[in-house]
């Protein structure tokens, strides 16, 4: 699960990791008010959206995408003014950076904070190493930008420390790394202290990643969380029922909503072939056999291994939300399910749903495929039936050209 | 022979009184497994299934001798569940959960490092050796006894494969799934040492999918190490990047992981890579001819 920055920064204080004073507005006069308590000359105002680089988008006019309203979706106030402009310049309009897509996300909550001095910046995360069974934390000197391009480019900047899971983050580790930043003095100990503090919140929430970029050095020789983004294992949720209050509907695709709703695993695409498989795997494994068919997929629909007349209407009412659909491929493979029951399933859903107006190419493999396919031909609705999943990507194949 | 299961496997079940503990217990009790007693706590003493129920592994192990447990615990308590079974020795633990917290299998993992046992799973539909021991919630009947061995990160495709593996008529020696989280017990390298030594398997099949890079640490092995056929898929070709597809672990994130790669990280191995997910069995076929 993804939360917002101001989020995230919320979580931090809560574990004595330092960031700067700041608050959420989400209307303009909010905004105006924060800025009034903070007592400050100079603030920043930061749309909150669950996608990076929002300082380098630029804002949109909702009703008319084509019109610039701001660049950038953070900015520098100097006076209530400046907050009170750029604050009905984000709030409500779209922001478009490299990572939301051409149709950008709109902004319904700004963070505004206190403006620091900074005299140096850098980067500290801390994530999961699959290969070693371990959490890596990372800092390195190449802060504000992306720590990608840095591994890419120059991984010698890359300072990493493995955490032993039993023993956390040891007291020489944090050292170390506050060391390996060219800190000396109060300041290494100060940075020292936020790396041993940020791991403690990364460990005790079951986050999935927490990333500080930047992370700043102030010319008063405090060191400050200025960025803050934070990611959970959904597999721990059910322990963080704090944690679960962020999420942000907003930022989530409604027809994902909805199935997360009925415990199916849907995640929206852009093509025009729509698919409704049991398994994860095979899911993705059907979403590759439809571009090599030349088809794209439309989505990924995992309906887990019951795939009964209930999970499949539901599953077809999703996918129809699409208007990009020309076609659905339904492919099951029935271990323990039997397909024949799945086939009576799928007929129950398309009789409930009165029609489906686009072809429906149906694969059963398994325990009493043919059965099942002699069902499906016999109900006297227009379905394709494929014999195998060979036979099933000629059926798409052809589906998409007609 | 095969790896890592056959008929001399005696098996308890944790979780065994539960819904899925049930049916698949009986299910691979049918199969002809060895079931020898199962394990949930505060029903030590009873009987399901006309089996013995123990209130820890360590009471069931010594009472039933057995040397092999399935876990269908709930998530909660299932890294838990695995602990228990590797203090108590047993050879092999095979975790069928789904949605245990990563902060839970770090846990397990680091601890199981020190005892003797081996661990396939989480979240993986286990291990079958045809003919001989079925251990998890594949259905036994689309699997023929013979000489391709097949280990994979999903459930539902590893029965894809398996379906055209045997559509062949080429049976399998032992197929594993081991499991579609981030942090899991066996990695395809630890597997692929197995069937290197095993005289009965005469290729293997490799389902891989997006997210991490245990893919080209099992290619970087294979080219050193294994002489032995090897077909690979890899599932997510069209997965779009920072989107969990399914499974935990199945997730490009930082422009990593994903199949392309891995796809060209087993071709420079000159593993035979299948770009559709359909001519797994007809590659394999072509190689052993």
């Amino acid at each position: 699960m993804k939360i917002h920055e101001y989020q995230a920064k919320e979580i931090l204080r809560k574990y004595q990791v330092p960031v700067p004073e700041g608050r959420v507005a989400f209307s303009t006069e909010e905004a105006v008010q924060v800025y009034r308590q903070l007592g400050t000359g100079v603030c920043a105002v930061k749309s909150q959206i669950h996608a990076g680089g929002r300082g380098k988008g630029s804002l949109y006019d909702p009703d008319d995408p084509s019109r610039l309203i701001q660049q950038g979706g953070v900015k520098i106030a100097r006076s209530e003014a400046e907050v009170r402009e750029y604050a009905d310049n984000i709030l409500g309009n779209l922001l478009v950076t490299h990572q939301t897509g051409p149709a950008g996300r709109r902004v319904g909550r700004i963070l505004i904070e206190k403006g620091s001095k900074i005299a140096r910046e850098f980067y500290a995360g801390i994530v999961l190493d699959r290969q070693q069974a371990m959490n890596v934390f990372m800092v390195s000197t190449e802060g504000g930008v992306e720590i990608e391009k840095v591994a890419a480019e120059t991984p010698e900047k890359i300072v990493k420390a493995y955490v032993h899971p039993g023993l956390g983050l040891r007291p020489f580790q944090a050292q170390r790394l506050a060391y390996s930043l060219g800190l000396s003095g109060p300041q290494q100990k100060e940075a020292a202290r936020f790396f041993t503090a940020l791991y403690r919140a990364y460990q005790e929430t079951d986050a999935s990643l927490a990333e500080i970029n930047p992370l700043v050095l102030t010319e008063e020789g405090q060191v400050l969380a200025l960025d803050a983004k934070m990611n959970f294992d959904d597999n721990a949720l059910f322990r963080h029922s704090d944690i679960l209050e962020y999420r942000d509907l907003e930022e989530e695709e409604p027809a994902e909503v909805e199935a997360s709703k009925y415990n199916l695993n849907y995640i929206k695409l852009d093509g025009n072939v729509g698919c409704m498989v049991n398994g994860a795997g095979l899911a993705m494994a059907t979403m590759d056999l439809i571009k090599l068919a030349g088809g794209e997929p439309a989505n990924f629909l995992d309906v887990g291994g019951g795939a009964s007349a209930e999970t499949v209407e539901r599953g077809f009412r999703i996918i129809l939300q699409d208007p990009n659909v020309r076609a659905i491929l339904i492919n099951i493979f029935g271990g323990i399910v039997r397909c024949d029951r799945v086939a009576t399933g799928v007929i129950e859903a398309v009789n409930t749903l009165g029609s489906v107006q686009v072809p429906v190419i149906i694969r059963l493999a398994g325990t009493n495929a043919e059965q099942a396919a002699d069902i499906l031909e016999n109900s006297g609705l227009k379905f394709q039936v494929a014999r195998d999943f060979q036979d099933a990507a000629r059926k798409v194949t052809a589906a998409v050209k007609s | 022979m095969a790896i890592l299961v056959d008929k001399s496997s005696r098996v308890i079940v944790q979780g065994f009184t539960g819904g899925e503990g049930t049916f698949h217990a009986g299910q691979m009790l049918e199969y002809g497994t060895q079931v020898v007693g199962g394990v949930t706590p505060g029903k030590g003493g009873q009987k399901h299934l006309g089996l013995p129920v123990f209130n820890t592994v360590a009471d069931a192990a010594r009472d039933t001798g057995a040397n092999v447990s399935v876990i269908f615990v709930p998530a909660q308590f299932a890294a838990e569940a695995i602990m228990e079974a590797a203090e108590a020795e047993l050879d092999l633990v095979v975790c069928i959960t789904e949605g245990i917290p990563t902060r839970d299998m770090l846990a397990a993992h680091t601890f199981l490092a020190k005892t003797r046992t081996r661990l396939i799973g989480p979240n993986c539909p286990g291990v079958i050796s045809p003919g001989k021991c079925k251990l998890g919630i594949m259905p036994g009947f689309i699997h023929q006894e013979g000489h391709v061995g097949v280990i994979s990160r999903s459930g539902t495709l590893t029965y894809e494969a398996v379906g055209q593996l045997s559509a062949q008529g080429l049976g399998q020696s032992t197929c594993i799934g081991i499991g579609g989280d981030p942090v899991i017990g066996s990695t395809f390298t630890d597997l692929l040492k197995l069937f290197r030594d095993d005289g009965e398997t005469e290729a293997v099949v490799m389902i891989g999918e997006i997210g991490g890079s245990a893919e080209e640490t099992a290619a970087a092995y294979i080219r050193e190490h294994f002489n032995k056929p090897v077909v690979a898929f890899i599932a997510g070709q069209t997965a779009p990047p920072g989107r969990r597809m399914g499974h935990a672990g199945a997730i490009i994130s930082g422009g990593k992981g994903t199949a392309a790669e891995k796809m060209a990280a087993l071709r420079a191995a000159e593993i035979t890579v299948c770009q559709s997910p359909a001519e797994i069995g007809a590659n394999v076929k072509k190689l052993l001819g």
